[in-house]
C-alpha cells in the first residue's frame, strides 16, 4: 500500500531524474519519458481501484505520525485527478514526438515535463497545506521553464507576465498558510478541519479563507485574476500549451474544492454566494473574451477561463449533486480542452497557421481532422450525447435544485456563446474557402501518427463518457459524497491519534 | 576581455579548496549547521569561480558531465535513500548504521541534495555567463 501511495510521486520524479541524466541524448529521453507516463497512468488506476474499495488511503512520510509529519491522502477525488493526470501525461508524451520534437528535447522538454507532472501529482496527493504550497512551487517552476522552451521574444514576454502574476498568487497562498497556522496551530488538512469549527476568531478564519480563495483563484484563472493565462498560453509550443490547459488551472480548482469542502464547510453560507458570483463572472468574461478573438490558441485559452466557472458551481452550492457535477466537469474538461489544443497543433500543420483569417478549406482537405475537431468542440459547448452535456446537465440541475436560478441561467447562456465561438473556428478554419496563402507544413508519416493518435484516443474517450455515462457519474457522486463527509476524512487521517492536548483540540 | 592573470591562476586553487570545504560542511550537517544544500552551494561557488577565471568551456570540461546529469543523479540518490523506509515504517524513514559519525541513509539523502544543488547552481550560472 505504501509503495502504491508514493508511486505517483516517485515515477515522475525518477523519470525526470533519468531524463536529466541523459541530457545529451534526447533520442533516449523520449522512450523513457513515454514509459514513465504509462507507469504513472498504471499506478494511478491501481490507486483509484484501491481507493474505491478501501476508502481514503493514508500514508505518513518518514514515519512521522499525523498531524506532525507530512501525510499523503488519496481519496476518490484525488485518485480520479491522478488518473486523469496520468492519461494526459501519456497523451502529451506521445504528441510531443510529433513536429518539433528534436528541438524541444534538446531544450530540456522531457525533464521539465515530468517535473511538472510531479508537481501536479504531488498537489493531488498531499494532505498537508504547506506541502500543497511546495507542490504548487514545483509545478510553477517547471512550467516557467516549459513556457520559454523555444526562447523566442514572444515567449519570454508571455513568460514574464506569467511569472509575475503567479508569484503574487503564491505570496497570497503563503500568507494565508502562515495565518492559518497561527489560528489553528497545525498544517495538516484533516487536523485543521477538525479544529476549524471550534476556534473563537471565526472572522479571522474567514479572512484566511478569502486569501486562499484569491491564491487558488489566481492559479485557477478565475475572474478577475485571469489575465496571466491568455497572456502566456498562446505563446507556448503546442504540447506544452496542451498540458498547461489540461492540468495547471485544474490544480487551482482542485485546491479550491478540497479546501472549501474540508476546512471552510461550516462557513458555506458565507463563501457560497461569493464563489457563486465569481463563478458567474468567470464564465461570462471568459466566453466573451473568446468571442472577440481570431487566433485559435487565444480562443481556446479564453475558453479555459470560461469553463473554470462551471467547476466552481459545486463549491458555490455545496450539494452532493453540485460537487459531483464539478468533479465530472473537471474530468470532462481536462480531456476535451487538452484535445482541442492538440487539434490546434494539427490544424497548424495542415493549414499553416493558428490565425483563423489565414486558415481555410480544412474540411475539404482533411475531413477526418474536421470530425475529430467536432467531437471535443461540441462537447465543450455541451451538446448531447457528448461528455460536456452531462457535466453541464449536472451543474445546471444542481443549480435549479438549489434554486440558484441566475447561476443556472448564466451557465446555460454561456453554453450558447461557447457554441458560437466553436462554430466560428469551424466556419473559418474548416468551412471557408482555402485562402491563397494557406499552405500545409510538410511533416513525416511518423510525426503525423504521433499527432493523430492521442487526438483520436481522447476523442474516443469523450464519446465514451458521453454515451456510457453511468459509471463516470456514479464515480463522481461517490467522490462528492466522500468530499462532503468531513468526519470520514478526518478519521481516516488522524485515526486513533491522541488529539487531546493539541492546540484548540476539541476534547 | 581576458580575466586577469591573478584570477586565472587562482581559479583552480579556489576550486580545489572549495571541494574539501564543501564535503566538510556536508558531513558536519548531521549535528551542526551545514548539510547538503549549503555544501552544494559552496562546491558550486568553486565551479563558478573557475568559470569566471578560465571561461565557460573550461568549467564545462571540468565538470565532465552536463550539470543536468549531476542533478538527475542527485535526485535518484535522494529517492534511493528513502526506499528502505518504503518497505518499513514509511517512505523516507531513515536508518542509522553509525549514528555517532552521522552514517546512515540520511547521509545518502544529503549527498543527493548536494549533487542536485551543485548541478542546478552550475547549470544556471554557466547558462548566464558568456564563454
Amino acid at each position: 500500500m505504501q509503495i502504491l501511495l508514493v508511486a505517483p510521486l516517485l515515477i515522475p520524479l525518477c523519470t525526470a531524474a533519468l531524463t536529466a541524466i541523459l541530457w545529451s541524448r534526447p533520442d533516449l529521453q523520449r522512450p523513457l519519458g513515454l514509459a514513465g507516463a504509462w507507469l504513472l497512468l498504471g499506478s494511478a488506476v491501481a490507486l483509484l481501484s484501491a481507493a474505491w474499495e478501501h476508502g481514503p488511503l493514508v500514508g505518513q512520510m518518514g514515519g512521522w505520525a499525523a498531524p506532525y509529519g507530512i501525510t499523503l491522502v488519496i481519496d476518490l477525488f484525488s485518485a480520479i485527478m491522478l488518473v486523469i493526470t496520468g492519461l494526459m501525461a501519456v497523451a502529451v508524451a506521445i504528441y510531443a514526438m510529433g513536429p518539433g520534437a528534436v528541438e524541444r528535447d534538446k531544450a530540456g522538454f522531457q525533464p521539465l515535463f515530468h517535473s511538472l507532472i510531479l508537481g501536479v501529482a504531488g498537489a493531488f496527493s498531499t494532505g498537508d497545506i504547506f506541502n500543497l504550497y511546495v507542490w504548487f512551487e514545483v509545478m510553477l517552476i517547471a512550467s516557467f521553464g516549459l513556457l520559454v522552451l523555444d526562447r523566442t521574444r514572444e515567449q519570454i514576454d508571455g513568460g514574464l507576465r506569467y511569472v509575475a502574476l503567479n508569484l503574487v498568487g503564491t505570496l497570497f497562498f503563503l500568507m494565508a498558510v502562515g495565518l492559518l497556522y497561527g489560528l489553528t496551530g497545525t498544517l495538516n488538512l484533516a487536523d485543521i478541519a477538525r479544529v476549524a469549527p471550534d476556534i473563537e476568531n471565526q472572522g479571522a478564519l474567514a479572512a484566511v479563507g478569502v486569501l486562499l480563495l484569491i491564491a487558488f483563484g489566481a492559479k485557477a484563472a478565475v475572474f478577475p485574476i485571469f489575465n496571466w493565462l491568455p497572456a502566456a498560453y498562446h505563446t507556448a509550443s503546442m504540447p506544452v500549451a496542451a498540458i498547461f490547459a489540461a492540468l495547471l488551472t485544474k490544480v487551482g480548482v482542485y485546491a479550491i474544492i478540497r479546501v472549501f469542502t474540508l476546512i471552510f464547510a461550516h462557513d458555506a453560507a458565507f463563501f457560497g454566494p461569493i464563489v457563486g458570483v465569481i463563478a458567474m463572472a468567470t464564465m461570462v468574461t471568459g466566453v466573451l473574451g473568446a468571442a472577440s478573438h481570431y487566433d485559435v490558441r487565444r480562443i481556446l485559452s479564453f475558453h479555459i477561463i470560461s469553463q473554470i466557472g462551471y467547476m466552481l458551481v459545486g463549491v458555490a452550492l455545496m450539494t452532493p449533486l453540485a460537487i459531483a457535477g464539478s468533479v465530472l466537469y473537471v474530468v470532462h474538461h481536462i480531456i476535451v480542452k487538452a484535445n482541442l489544443f492538440l487539434i490546434a497543433g494539427a490544424m497548424r500543420q495542415e493549414g499553416g497557421s493558428f490565425a483563423l483569417r489565414r486558415l481555410g478549406g480544412l474540411w475539404a482537405a482533411k475531413p477526418i481532422l474536421g470530425l475529430l475537431f467536432l467531437v471535443p468542440a461540441l462537447s465543450l459547448a455541451g451538446l448531447p450525447p457528448l461528455s460536456g452535456f452531462w457535466g453541464k446537465f449536472a451543474v445546471i440541475r444542481a443549480g435549479l435544485e438549489a434554486e440558484a436560478y441566475v447561476l443556472a441561467g448564466v451557465a446555460l447562456a454561456v453554453g450558447l456563446l461557447t457554441l458560437y465561438s466553436m462554430i466560428k473556428i469551424w466556419n473559418e478554419a474548416f468551412w471557408k474557402m482555402k485562402p491563397e496563402a494557406a499552405k500545409s507544413i510538410p511533416w513525416t508519416r511518423r510525426e503525423r501518427v504521433a499527432t493523430y493518435a492521442p487526438i483520436l484516443a481522447l476523442a474516443a474517450l469523450t464519446l465514451t463518457i458521453g454515451l456510457w455515462t453511468e459509471p463516470f457519474a456514479a464515480l463522481s457522486l461517490a467522490a462528492a459524497e466522500e468530499l462532503l463527509d468531513r468526519q470520514g476524512y478526518i478519521q481516516a487521517v488522524l485515526g486513533s491519534v491522541q488529539t487531546a492536548g493539541l492546540p484548540g483540540g476539541a476534547e | 576581455m581576458m580575466p586577469s592573470l591573478i584570477l586565472r591562476t587562482m581559479a583552480p586553487l579556489v576550486f580545489a579548496l572549495s571541494l574539501p570545504v564543501s564535503f566538510f560542511i556536508l558531513i558536519q550537517g548531521h549535528n551542526n549547521p551545514g548539510g547538503g544544500f549549503v555544501g552544494g552551494l559552496v562546491a558550486a561557488a568553486g565551479v563558478i569561480f573557475y568559470a569566471l577565471g578560465r571561461g565557460r568551456d573550461a568549467a564545462t570540461d571540468l565538470l565532465r558531465v552536463p550539470p543536468a546529469t549531476l542533478c538527475g543523479v542527485g535526485i535518484l540518490l535522494a529517492v534511493a535513500s528513502g526506499v528502505p523506509g518504503l518497505l518499513g515504517a514509511g517512505f523516507l524513514t531513515h536508518d542509522w548504521w553509525a549514528p555517532a559519525y552521522g552514517l546512515g541513509t540520511a547521509l545518502i539523502f544529503d549527498t543527493g541534495v548536494y549533487l542536485t544543488v551543485v548541478g542546478t547552481a552550475s547549470a544556471i550560472f554557466l547558462a548566464l555567463i558568456r564563454s
